[in-house]
């Protein structure tokens, strides 16, 4: 049985906030380590890149599992049956 | 440092160990069928398990082991809050739901669904125990230092003690209580540390000496003369000759005082002053002296100074009195706060020493990555320092999601919408928890109470330094962070024994509590092997351990699980293949690194075999590789030709 279109919706939801995260996550860990001088750049309200990008992680990891708890759709209880993976890719 | 035991601390602690345990048994009456045992009857409420996830993942690692590299070294501890807290944006995105779907009680559960494999279960059940041992050591490492403090018993007496509650609870109960146990710990974890950082700020910064003396500024030509201030100079003898930035004073009651010859503050080359460090002594024989004295708290005896002390506020003030969350951070950026350093000397006598020296170090340098030995190499500007960098954050990324003790949550509550619920909540939490790390460890730099030789005690003993109330709640908080964490971990462990291992690959067919029976024993065994490597590895700081487990969960798990949701054309054999590659390539790629040749074998880190420590950037996409090409091989070797 294909999945319901909720839990396509959810799964391409999903994918896509993880796709926001691993960006601000990469720009993150690619500065720290090609261009570390930059976190200690004073950006805003006296406090450093380092201290600012850090938290920034912290609370759009928090805003983005807010935000998909929000927008998930509900999905109907017959079509949660096991269809995460397509059988045609079983070599029993 | 010599802890002695306060009757406060003591009390707090027995009530909630006796709690915690009386708990279980409580709770495990109703355990007695696997169903019950592994997964809880998938009945616990979502808010209860996101927080349960919480106190699960905020485990020694998080609380002692980042507040101490924090507290020694500055921000980059906050790296690995960062890097624990977006592995669970993997964990929640993509994870959670399939998982909950696929599986029953365990990891291998989720791996095999579509194929009924034995050896898919075999694989995940052998990763399952690898990934759970390897992060069992650091809880036990930070259990012993929790005990010290408390108990005044030694490290070994802590890991023993954590192992048999540990096992007292996994065998009563399993969990139905762990999830109990663990949403009153994270509950608490997260309020008591809030309530420490509002005392940090309130606290502010006061600038000090630490105790400590200073001699100067003296003409430097002076410094090699018989006597200084009065006070007789010890002969660098064979060893000391070569740290000539060391002098040694005889003091009153036969030991002497070290300094480290510094530069002047005037900045006169022909100057000096001399700043007083510490010096850990081991004889040939096996006795410890420090300063020169014997170690002990007695009249005749020494024992090294608490540390962490500001010697600089903006604008010559003396005290910041109270701060807010930014100013806190603005005002450290512009004072001066002193770090410590130290550097061996093996004398003749075969004798150790070990002295511990002031840094005096920019406020500005403690609030940016770089100035932990892992990671200095990413300013220094070295490629591999980098690589290793690289390699750490990809697999604390990759990691969380791997974790078994986190994935077995999974199956606790109702179904997919709860899975993903609970993980929201988790996330909430934790992310809360990590921001408060960065507080709770600086705050603890500059709070005078910490102990040179264990790091990992800072944010309890920032704790003491305000009251021993708190430091008895948070230590007892701490104690039974460990406990919940290697409860999880134990019943991960326990039930890829019973459920994949014996039921799975042996095809014994156990009845429900002969199943429940045989994942009991398998708890009192892998508690005791998690007793034994605590014990062994209990000089390494446990964030840096969690890292390795990371680096092992991420490498043998993730690829397998991702590719078995997005791409049709895995095959078992390709699955198996993965978690088999990537368990033995970071492991081995671990055991070869430099760093464990240099704290665990004792050996030269030049000699060692992995070009650098952290495996995850090698291991992980091998591992993807590894299942693609199997997965290809076998699958046409399956596929009728046309």
């Amino acid at each position: 049985m294909p999945p319901s279109p909720e839990r396509r919706f959810n799964s391409r939801l999903g994918l896509i906030l993880f796709a926001v995260y691993l960006v601000l996550y990469l720009g993150f860990v690619l500065t720290n380590a090609l261009q570390p001088s930059a976190m200690e750049t004073i950006i805003v309200l006296g406090l450093n890149l380092a201290i600012v990008y850090g938290f920034a992680l912290i609370v759009a990891a928090i805003f983005l599992a807010l935000l998909y708890g929000l927008l998930c759709r509900k999905e109907i209880p017959n079509a949660t049956a096991n269809t995460d993976r397509p059988q045609e890719g079983a070599s029993e | 440092m010599i802890y002695e035991p306060s009757w406060i601390a003591v009390f707090v602690f027995l009530a909630f160990v006796v709690f915690t345990v009386g708990l279980s048994f409580y709770l495990g009456r109703k355990a007695t069928s696997s169903q019950g045992y592994f997964a809880a009857h998938g009945q616990i409420p979502w808010f209860v398990n996101g927080i349960a996830f919480a106190g699960d993942y905020l485990s020694a690692a998080s609380f002692l082991g980042i507040c101490g590299m924090i507290a020694a070294y500055g921000y980059d501890g906050f790296l690995y809050s960062i890097g624990y807290l977006a592995g669970w944006i993997v964990a929640l995105f993509v994870i959670a739901e399939p998982m909950k779907r696929l599986g029953r009680f365990t990891f291998a559960d989720a791996l095999d669904a579509q194929f009924n494999s034995r050896g898919i279960k075999l694989a995940a059940g052998v990763s399952t125990l690898a990934v759970s041992v390897f992060y069992l050591i650091p809880q036990m490492v930070g259990a012993g230092s929790l005990i010290q403090p408390l108990l005044g018993f030694p490290h070994w007496v802590g890991v023993v003690l954590v192992g048999i509650v540990v096992i007292t609870i996994v065998v009563t109960a399993g969990m139905v209580s762990t999830t109990w146990v663990q949403f009153l710990k994270g509950s608490l974890l997260v309020l008591f540390s809030a309530i420490l950082v509002i005392i940090v700020l309130d606290r502010g910064f006061t600038v000090s000496d630490g105790g400590l003396k200073t001699i100067g500024p003296i003409d430097r030509s002076d410094i090699r003369s018989a006597e200084i201030e009065g006070r007789t100079v010890l002969p660098p003898e064979a060893g000391w000759d070569k740290h000539p930035e060391f002098v040694r004073l005889v003091n009153s009651k036969g030991g002497f005082d070290i300094f480290r010859i510094a530069a002047s503050p005037d900045n006169d080359p022909d100057r000096a002053i001399l700043a007083q460090a510490q010096a850990m002594t081991v004889l040939s024989d096996g006795r410890k002296l420090v300063d020169g004295l014997p170690f002990g708290a007695g009249e005749a005896e020494r024992q090294l100074m608490p540390i962490g002390h500001i010697t600089k506020l903006p604008d010559g003030y003396a005290d910041s009195k109270s701060v807010g969350p930014i100013s806190f951070f603005t005002t450290l950026q512009d004072s001066e706060v002193v770090l410590w350093g130290n550097t061996v000397v093996r004398t003749d006598d075969g004798s150790t020493t070990k002295v511990f020296y002031q840094k005096p170090t920019d406020g500005s340098h403690v609030l940016r990555p770089g100035e932990h030995p892992t990671f200095a190499g990413i300013r220094s500007g070295g490629a591999k320092d980098r690589v290793n960098f690289l390699s750490l954050m990809l697999a604390l990324f990759c990691g969380t999601a791997s974790l078994p003790h986190i994935l077995i949550r999974y199956y606790t509550v109702k179904d997919a919408s709860a899975a993903r619920k609970s993980t929201i909540v988790g996330i909430t939490s934790i992310g809360f928890f990590y921001v408060l790390t960065l507080y709770l460890g600086l705050g603890a730099m500059t709070s005078g109470a910490l102990d040179l030789t264990d790091t990992n005690m800072a944010a309890p003993l920032l704790a003491r330094s305000m009251s021993q109330w708190l430091f008895a709640i948070i230590s007892a908080i701490a104690f039974t962070t460990v406990l919940g964490t290697v409860s999880g971990l134990i019943l991960a462990s326990s039930g890829a024994v019973a459920h994949d291992l014996i039921g799975g690959v042996m095809g014994i067919e156990l009845t429900e509590h002969a199943q429940v029976r045989v994942a009991k024993i398998a708890a009192v065994a892998v508690g005791a092997i998690a007793i034994l490597l605590g014990i062994a590895f209990k000089e390494m700081n446990v964030s840096y351990l969690v890292g390795w487990a990371f680096s092992v969960a991420a490498s043998a798990n993730l690829p397998a699980l991702v590719m078995l949701l997005f791409w049709k054309g895995t095959t078992k054999q390709g699955i198996i293949a993965s978690v088999i590659v990537g368990m033995v390539s970071s492991l081995g790629w671990i055991l070869l690194s430099a760093d464990t040749y240099q704290k665990v074998y004792g050996w030269d880190a030049a000699d060692a075999i992995a070009p650098f420590s952290q495996p995850g950037i090698v291991t992980i996409p091998l591992a993807f590789a590894t299942l693609v090409l199997v997965s290809l091989m076998t699958r046409s070797a399956q596929t009728p030709s046309p």
